[in-house]
């Protein structure tokens, strides 16, 4: 198991990087791991974007596609896009502190 | 009486018919088996037409000749499913009462999802390769084309057999060297992926091949739109990617019927459970092959596998038993490269393709992972296993449908 500290807090992450345990997150974490992400600020889209991503994982327990954020979160996916470039879904399910979406296979 | 409906004689439905015909009471229960179209397309020979390596009659056979003589065979369209009602209804007006039903409607292509696919450049420098029309156009484009920029662009996952795209670009650097035109072709690979491929062992084998035959590769790419006046392809962050010919895999959606019905997710893929085959909404539904919305590749080889474990878990369903058999994940795929060689690749949910040999550990005759003349033979060999042995629902002999992990190196 691998354990990272971000902002004070140790918590257990997979091989590549996404939490173990959603409980765990706050959203300090989620400005750290954003950080390493290569996004120095969280604007409120972001947050809108990343609370979707965490009610939509309670529910239904994966993380949605960049289609099913596109139509659910209120947020365009050209928006999604400048907010989590390269791979809005992966990014913003990293940040949220939810296990990699299975929508690429 | 007892109905059995099945919606889709592809590959799925087909061996689905065959092997429950071998397996239901005659006197009990009828089968009956619904489709669009009567002829059976060969699929994963589409690749092979734009090349001239194929003929489109190599792939093309009458549905009829796979489907059991007892079974009522229905050609028409499927207006939408009333699960609440368990019945079908037919843009005909007929309609069919099931006792349980199978779906295995597939995905098909659609173009119009992206600006600009399906515009004024679709067919005379925008090509598809999924379909036997596409195919064809495609051909015709490539036998006479001088050379520029190909382009060959994923719009988004999932997609119908992920790694045809690359046998494509693997398949046109030999064509344009046969061609004598090689250095007068830059092939482009532009794809969403953050590799050649999705799962991380096999994308570092097959991008090393890519870059070993200079394609280029662009990953992280996903197209927002087609700007045909710069003949560019543009992505959702104003990346730009130059084409004179693009070929385009389109986004895959399932059947519009499902949409209709209420029984898809945002791309009509309907919500299966992953091990059993049941639909995750109705206790008399099953589905199978590429229409679910399974994390495995949708591809041939998948349906098959899974046929194995539906057959057993629908008679359980039949007898009121829980449903004991549990699909893996199972993949197996033939990989063609080019210049007569091939690689084949086995995976399941939980493993990733490895190297090592296949079916029968240690001694093959099939390599893993790895370029070879004879997996070249086996994918060519295929066509015929598909129409005689596949299709039929017939056992493969050596090949099962859970993954072995013997005779392969995990390291």
């Amino acid at each position: 198991m691998i354990t990272k500290t971000y902002a004070g807090k140790a918590v257990a992450v997979n091989e590549e990087g996404y939490l173990l345990d959603s409980l765990a997150w706050d959203e300090k974490i989620a400005a750290a791991i954003a950080t390493e992400e290569g996004i120095s600020e969280l604007s409120p889209d972001h947050w809108k974007v990343i609370f979707y991503m965490r009610k939509a994982f309670a529910e239904r327990g994966d993380g949605p596609s960049i289609r099913q954020l596109t139509k659910q979160s209120g947020v365009d996916t050209k928006r999604l896009y400048q907010l989590f470039p390269k791979g809005p879904a992966k990014k913003a399910a990293r940040v949220a502190g939810i296990p990699k979406p299975h929508g690429c296979i | 009486m007892k109905n059995l409906v099945i919606l889709g004689a592809g590959t799925a439905g087909t061996i689905m018919a065959n092997k429950l015909h071998h397996r239901l009471d005659h006197a009990e229960w009828q089968i009956t088996i619904v489709d669009r179209s009567a002829l059976h397309y060969y699929q994963p020979g589409f690749l092979f037409i734009p090349f001239g390596l194929y003929q489109p009659e190599q792939v093309v056979r009458n549905k009829t000749d796979f489907l059991p003589a007892g079974a009522r065979f229905v050609i028409g369209e499927v207006d939408r499913i009333e699960p609440e009602h368990n019945q079908v209804l037919l843009a005909n007006g007929e309609i069919l009462l099931y006792d349980d039903l199978i779906i295995a409607t597939g995905v098909d292509i659609h173009p119009e999802e992206t600006e600009g696919l399906k515009g004024r450049l679709w067919r005379t420098s925008i090509f598809d390769f999924y379909t036997l029309d596409g195919a064809v156009a495609l051909a015709r484009a490539l036998k006479d084309w001088p050379g520029g920029r190909l382009v060959v662009n994923i719009t988004e996952m999932p997609i119908k057999c992920p790694v045809a795209p690359l046998e494509f670009v693997l398949l046109a650097d030999d064509f344009f060297r046969l061609r004598g035109i090689r250095d007068k072709v830059d092939l482009h690979f532009v794809t969403p992926l953050p590799g050649a491929f999705t799962k991380p062992k096999a994308s570092a084998r097959l991008g090393g091949l890519l870059a070993a035959k200079g394609v280029r590769v662009t990953p992280d790419f996903s197209i927002a739109r087609v700007d045909e006046d710069n003949q560019t392809i543009v992505a959702w962050d104003d990346q730009a990617v130059p084409f004179d010919l693009l070929v385009t895999i389109p986004t895959n959606k399932g059947d519009a019927a499902i949409a209709r019905s209420g029984l898809g997710d945002e791309l009509d893929f309907v919500p299966t459970d992953k091990h059993t085959l049941r639909s995750s909404q109705y206790p008399n539904i099953f589905a199978i092959g590429d229409a679910t919305n399974l994390p495995a590749s949708k591809a041939g080889s998948v349906a098959h596998f899974e046929s194995d474990v539906l057959t057993e878990n629908l008679l359980s369903a039949i007898a009121g038993q829980p449903l004991a058999a549990q699909f893996d994940g199972h993949v197996n795929c033939f990989i063609e490269s080019g210049a007569g060689r091939g690689l084949l690749i086995d995976f399941n949910y939980e493993v990733e393709p490895a190297p090592g040999k296949f079916p029968l550990p240690g001694v093959g005759p099939f390599s893993l992972l790895k370029e070879t003349r004879l997996n070249h033979f086996g994918k060519l060999a295929f066509r015929h296993i598909y129409w005689n042995l596949l299709l039929p629902g017939h056992a493969m002999p050596l090949v099962h449908s859970h993954m072995s992990l013997v005779g392969k190196d995990l390291s």
